[in-house]
């Protein structure tokens, strides 16, 4: 699975697509640091576009890549591997080239303002440990859309719609479901719901770090009044790596049936 | 070496593998012929194990093919279409199949059969259809392994390659390989057969050589033998 890792990665580190989506966010967070008034401002502008964008970017590279390497990958599995330990593999070394664009661009602007010295240092990793996860997760997401669907119209519909229920549609419809239910004690029904959505606990993660209750919305309000700041955050990250574990393995038992 | 038994196969409503028997074990040249869409290419997947069975049972070296992809160390296979990462060089996708495989591997000569060695640093994105299929070739034929297993093998060759590939062809032979292709060149298969397998929409309706079938249809071609048996066996479909 290694040797996989390792060929997907490079052969992706020195892809176009990579090194624009690195200078994307070198320019978005310098432009974010240079016009926020101060660190809190910034890392809060910096957490919308990392729930909203790397989604959206994870899951279109995932299904692309998978849909590029299609007929590759055909023939690497007539080799004498394991289809389990490919797909991982290469879902693995795409994971891990868009967690480095995006860990590179951001931390090298931050880092020369100082974040390091600053008291925001834990917000920032959060961050950084946000869009990581959501990197995996939703390229995750996509690489078993692609592997269960063929046809790649059908596949990239499938995976924008989920990207755009789960980073735009839901928030909506959350707040809908608590204002019908507001007579009821609906703790548990927000606790719940954001369990659901990788892009909710991504945010709920960063806003308990930041630890402002003016700015938080109701769920991370919940999540902090329930948990506390450490477990809140603690709960929110392994419900994250659930979102990873689970659609991998959803890749190996696809692959599992499928006919190449 | 190789035995299938029963072997059955559906995409969706489609039913495109009916009770295939096929048995392999003396080495040779095997052609697998058929109309396009006849089930060849579903066929030599089913062996190498790109596509899963629903029925019936697939054997290599005694092996069932479900258990594990070891016995594809036993297997060489050329696919039907090869496309690579559009980023990777020549080099490194040689690189990295002899480090998949492990095993022992003369590029160099293969390199200089098909005179690739000024595309070696090109990377495969920017490659000729041709010049892709001689690395896909190149490739098939990395390996030193008993069985060899090619899908249209001289798809997009200019004559220069395909004599080439004749050769090595000729040599595996001689080396006692158990060669299986695929092919729609009739004149390639009657310099290049020991049995041929004719499939239709799914089917086996022919098993036997070249004088075989031959005799069996009347004609004095290979050409019109097939023509022949397809169009006994109430198929109208253009070959
Ligand atoms: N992945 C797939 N999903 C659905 N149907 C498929 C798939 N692969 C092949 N088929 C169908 O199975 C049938 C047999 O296809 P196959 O590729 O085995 O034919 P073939 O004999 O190799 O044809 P050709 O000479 O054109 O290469 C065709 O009807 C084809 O449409
Ligand atoms: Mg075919």
């Amino acid at each position: 699975m290694i040797k996989f890792i390792k060929y997907s990665f490079f052969n992706l580190i020195r892809s176009y697509w990579t090194i624009i989506y690195f200078v994307f966010f070198l320019i978005i967070s310098s432009t974010i640091l240079y016009f926020s008034a101060d660190l809190t401002k910034s890392i809060v502008s910096m957490m919308n576009i990392v729930t909203v964008l790397i989604p959206l970017v994870a899951i279109i590279f995932g299904a692309i890549f998978y849909y590029n390497s299609r007929e590759f990958t055909e023939l690497l599995l007539a080799q004498p591997i394991k289809r389990s330990s490919l797909l991982i593999g290469q879902y693995t070394g795409l994971s891990l080239s868009l967690s480095l664009s995006f860990v590179a661009g951001v931390s090298i602007p931050f880092l020369t303002q100082g974040i390091l010295a600053s008291d925001h240092l834990i917000d920032f990793l959060l961050i950084l440990m946000a869009g990581v996860c959501l990197s995996f997760s939703m390229s995750a997401i996509a690489f078993a859309i692609a592997l269960k669907h063929e046809d790649r119209i059908r596949g990239f519909s499938i995976a924008l719609f989920i990207w755009f229920f789960l980073a735009i549609l839901y928030d909506g419809l959350l707040l809908i479901l608590l204002i019908l239910f507001k007579d009821y004690p609906t703790d548990y029904l927000a606790i719940t719901v954001t369990i659901l959505n990788p892009v909710d606990l991504s945010r709920v993660m960063i806003m308990l770090g930041l630890d402002i209750s003016a700015l938080m919305g109701q769920t991370s309000a919940v999540f902090l009044k329930f948990f506390g700041t450490l477990k809140g955050i603690s709960i929110s990250f392994i419900s994250l790596l659930c979102w990873i574990l689970i659609p991998a393995l959803l890749i190996v038992k696809i692959a599992r049936k499928k006919d190449f | 070496m190789i035995n299938i038994q029963g072997l059955n196969k559906h995409y969706n409503k489609n039913h495109v593998l009916k009770d295939i028997n096929l048995n392999i074990s003396d080495p040779g040249i095997y052609a697998i012929l058929g109309p396009n869409g006849s089930g060849k290419t579903t066929l030599l997947k089913s062996i190498i194990g790109l596509v899963i069975p629903e029925k019936g049972d697939i054997r290599v070296n005694g092996i069932n093919v479900q258990d594990t992809p070891l016995y594809r160390n036993e297997i060489s296979y050329l696919p039907q279409v090869a496309r690579f990462p559009d980023n990777l060089r020549v080099v490194e996708v040689i690189k990295l199949i002899k480090d998949i495989r492990n095993q022992e591997a003369d590029e160099f000569q293969l390199i200089d059969l098909f005179g690739l060695e000024a595309e070696m640093k090109k990377k495969l994105g920017n490659l000729s259809g041709g010049t892709r299929q001689k690395v896909n070739m190149l490739l098939g034929f990395l390996f030193d392994t008993p069985v060899i297993i090619l899908d249209e093998p001289t798809n997009s060759l200019d004559p220069v390659s395909l004599t080439k590939f004749k050769k090595m062809i000729f040599e595996k032979k001689q080396q006692g390989k158990i060669i299986i292709y695929t092919t729609h060149i009739m004149s390639f298969v009657e310099e290049f057969s020991d049995k041929i397998f004719l499939l239709l929409d799914g089917r086996i309706i022919f098993t036997g050589d070249l004088q075989g079938i031959l005799k069996e249809t009347l004609e004095s071609s290979l050409e019109n033998a097939i023509v022949h048996l397809v169009d006994r066996n109430g198929n109208d479909k253009i070959y």
